[in-house]
């Protein structure tokens, strides 16, 4: 029982050397990560609702922020739009991407490096610079088919469907590269067709890289401001990125504690997906990128 | 592609393994075909179905505003998409077409539009066709001279009273007929379809809401600007209830291919190299015209002192900043991956559910965030640590502010990543050499290390591509700022794609035409990087299997 106490310093000392600087290095960073959340959580719940009396712990407990947020505000239609868009955006561009990995995966065609590079490179033109053309194009279609142009959360998601191609599709052919061709090949050999092989045997072995680059495409979607922005002029079909950066574009002191509030709600569904899946992303990104 | 059973499969074995002999097309040609099953064939006739529809459904409006090209490729498209999908032959296609369609019509066709922009001196004052230019200066010069007509007006619009576009109602006092007018012309409206007061004032107008005084007042400034082009001259409005015909000063003249001011005598010769008409001292007229011009914007953007300067300075810190932000995201997570990577560690789950949590918040919310805690007077960061800095006021602080932001935003990603590819490297690998006697530093560097740039490096070249022209991160934050008292258009943390914004949509007057070369300039630097690293990524991984 009576352990010297050099003794116990010495083990304490080689525990810390071994294991627990890394939770130092740990704690360290978890403080580094939460201090801003923590800040927007504060301010959420700050009954003043200003930047200025803001403090990083929280000073009050006051739901008035987020009563504010909705009476004041489109805050529940561009919540939806968002969900909608986001959302309906990266089921279709998954969809459209993995048949497209599934063709440069398993099939030898002509042209198929060539598609690759075509893919790689359109990705690196900085697209909104394309606005003007965008913009002049859903002029055009607003007139012709008003059901799908500005204002109109259908235009916006069309448009970002011309990105479902691209980095996801990479991804995705890495992944489709590290299952056996045997398991397609025997399938085939049973009289499966290539549409069964495909949606029978692939997307069910390719879950996690489906849900990683679903995860991606949904937080890209939900972030991206500036073709919403100019797509989006209507209050009642702004998207939380329009709707929020104009709540602060302004008033940036005075509505803080809304816009905090609001932070706080657009994170929920993402956060919720990204803690659902983070089993997923760890093996999806890096066997996706091992096989580039 | 169907694989085939028999003889043919042989050859059909994955590119990674040692078979790889016939060419591809041998297997095209042993074809043995799966059975149609029902549900795929009724599948099959629901989507076609579903895509026919929708074709038909927007085939009306093209058929109505007489848009033939629009239409034949809408055919070609919908008939083509019938095809492939019902012959039994193309099967590669049948798996690309989809996102195909999407990405050439919202991304090549936009991109190739702009790009060819690039060749012109599309911007502001040079939008249309010439006559579109000439109509437009004969408006503006329109003037009430003594026997203009007047008539009573009233403004509307077609659509919201605070938004809608422009409409002038006016009533002929003569006759007592009203027109609807905007910028494209006068045009009569039925006598039945509207309410006129006794005193020639309308007020109110099927297909039109007629705004109040109150709603009209609000937009004098576009009121006063709107201009009615009428056969002998044009509608303009005189206060919120009248209107006048006033004679268009300036005119075109067809024989010398020149605008004469009719009251000074002065003429402006069309020039079709700078699409303006000009004035023999010099002087251009502010309305002009599309043209080419060549590959004069590519020059500007490299000789043009106040272009290129700021070009050049911002190419440097645009490179420092993408850079900058992969590298050190990925240092700092690696490092705290590499730190709870321990078998005797404890509670990592938990560690890493709240590291995460800043990838998962919304960024553009969370840089909006970032941008009010270095606020100088009332910011969390000057008031955390007793500090006065004016973060955003000066240029080396500024970019320290940007890459600290890009820091917390990026480095659970690379954290993330770094984890797996970590889990994904044998341990007897690492233990071998600490077998050996290699200190744990020598480990990381000769063995950790290399196999973890191996694994991510696609990674880090996307995170560098995206990191290049990532706008958000500028444009929520520093918007470019701070900015040189002489120098408005460039700022001390500008990447190269929000100094381009500021060009094409800035203050000065839209340029579209420069704006599309440096975007053109953008692109062949990101593609040029992306190409050598790629290439060199491959030398030590096999990309195309």
């Amino acid at each position: 029982m009576t352990t010297h106490p050099n003794a116990a310093g010495r083990r304490g000392s080689r525990w810390f050397t071994q294991v627990g600087w890394r939770h130092v290095v740990g704690v360290l960073a978890v403080a580094f990560s939460l201090f801003p959340i923590l800040f927007v959580l504060s301010a959420a719940l700050n009954p003043l609702g200003t930047l200025s009396s803001t403090q990083l712990l929280p000073t009050g407990a006051s739901l008035e922020n987020f009563g504010n947020l909705f009476s004041r505000t489109e805050f529940g239609n561009w919540f939806l739009n968002s969900l909608l868009i986001a959302g309906g955006a990266s089921f279709v561009s998954i969809f459209l991407s993995s048949l497209a990995a599934y063709a440069f995966s398993r099939m030898r065609f002509t042209g198929r490096r060539f598609g690759l590079l075509t893919l790689l490179l359109i990705q690196m033109f900085p697209q909104f610079l394309a606005i003007v053309a965008i913009f002049l194009i859903f002029t055009r279609v607003t007139d012709l088919w008003p059901s799908i142009g500005f204002n109109t959360p259908w235009g916006l998601l069309l448009l970002y469907m011309g990105g479902a191609l691209g980095m996801n599709t990479w991804l995705m052919k890495g992944f489709f590269d590290t299952l056996p061709r045997e398991l397609d090949e025997s399938a085939t050999m049973d009289g499966a067709s290539h549409a069964q092989v495909f949606f029978r045997i692939m997307l069910p072995l390719v879950a996690p890289i489906l849900a990683v680059t679903a995860l991606l495409s949904f937080i890209g979607t939900i972030n991206e401001f500036m073709i919403a922005n100019v797509f989006l002029t209507d209050t009642g079909s702004k998207t939380l990125a329009v709707g929020m950066f104009g709540l602060v574009a302004g008033e940036r002191n005075n509505n803080f504690g809304i816009f905090a509030a609001g932070t706080l709600l657009t994170a929920i569904p993402t956060v919720l997906v990204f803690q659902l899946l983070q089993r997923y992303i760890v093996s999806g990104l890096t066997v996706g990128a091992v096989k580039g | 592609m169907r694989t085939p059973s028999g003889p043919g499969s042989a050859q059909q074995a994955p590119g990674r393994g040692p078979v790889r002999s016939g060419p591809p097309e041998t297997t095209r040609t042993a074809r043995q075909h799966a059975p149609i099953t029902a549900t795929g064939l009724i599948v099959k006739v629901i989507l076609l179905g579903l895509v026919a529809g929708i074709a038909i459904w927007a085939a009306f409006p093209l058929i109505a505003a007489k848009l033939w090209v629009g239409l034949a490729v809408l055919v070609v498209t919908t008939v083509g998409l019938g095809y492939l999908y019902l012959t039994r032959r193309h099967i590669p296609a049948k798996y690309l077409v989809p996102g195909t369609i999407f990405l050439i019509a919202f991304q090549v066709f936009p991109v190739l539009y702009t790009a060819s922009t690039a060749f012109t001196n599309f911007g502001d004052g040079h939008r249309g066709a010439k006559d579109d230019a000439i109509v437009a200066i004969g408006s503006s010069s329109v003037k009430q001279v003594p026997g203009s007509a007047e008539y009573t007006l009233a403004i509307a619009t077609t659509g919201d009273p605070a938004t809608g576009p422009l409409v002038f109602l006016v009533t002929d006092p003569s006759t007592g007929t009203v027109s609807a007018g905007d910028s494209d012309g006068l045009r009569p409206l039925d006598a039945a379809d509207v309410t006129v007061t006794p005193a020639g004032k309308v007020t109110a107008a099927q297909g039109y809401t007629v705004l109040n005084f109150g709603q009209a007042s609000v937009r004098s400034q576009e009121i006063t600007d709107l201009v009615v082009p009428t056969p002998g001259g044009a509608l303009r409005s005189n206060g919120l209830s009248r209107a006048y015909e006033g004679k268009a000063i300036r005119a075109y003249d067809r024989s010398c291919d020149c605008i004469t001011d009719s009251e000074t005598g002065r003429t402006w010769t069309a020039d079709g190299t700078v699409g303006a008409f000009v004035a023999a001292d010099g002087e251009r007229l502010a309305q002009g015209w599309q043209v080419g011009v060549g590959l004069k914007n590519f020059a500007r953007v490299l000789t043009d002192p106040n272009i290129s300067g700021p070009f050049f300075g911002t190419l440097l810190w645009n490179f420092a900043f993408a850079i900058g932000s992969t590298g050190f995201t990925f240092g700092l997570g690696m490092a705290i991956a590499l730190a709870l990577h321990s078998p005797r560690m404890r509670g990592t789950n938990l560690y890493r559910v709240f590291l995460i949590l800043p990838y998962a918040m919304p960024s553009f919310a969370m840089l909006l965030v970032w941008r009010d805690m270095f606020n100088t007077d009332f910011g969390l960061i000057n008031n955390l640590f007793g500090l006065g800095v004016d973060w955003f006021g000066e240029a080396w602080s500024a970019r320290v502010a940007v890459l600290l932001v890009q820091l917390w935003l990026g480095y659970p990603y690379m954290f993330l990543v770094a984890t797996g590819a970590l889990q994904a490297i044998p341990r007897e690998l690492t233990e071998a050499t600490s077998v050996d006697g290699a200190s744990p530093w020598q480990s990381f560097r000769a063995v950790t290390l290399p196999l973890l740039l191996v694994a991510l490096s696609p990674l880090l070249i996307a995170s560098f591509a995206f990191n290049f022209n990532n706008i958000n991160a500028i444009w929520f934050t520093t918007e470019g700022g701070p900015f040189a008292p002489d120098n408005p258009t460039n700022g001390a943390t500008d990447l190269l794609i929000t100094y381009t914004y500021r060009l094409a949509f800035g203050a000065q007057g839209a340029e579209f035409g420069l704006a599309a070369a440096v975007s053109i300039f953008i692109f062949a630097i990101v593609a040029t990087v992306s190409a050598i690293s790629f290439r060199r990524t491959r030398q030590q991984e096999e990309v195309y299997s």
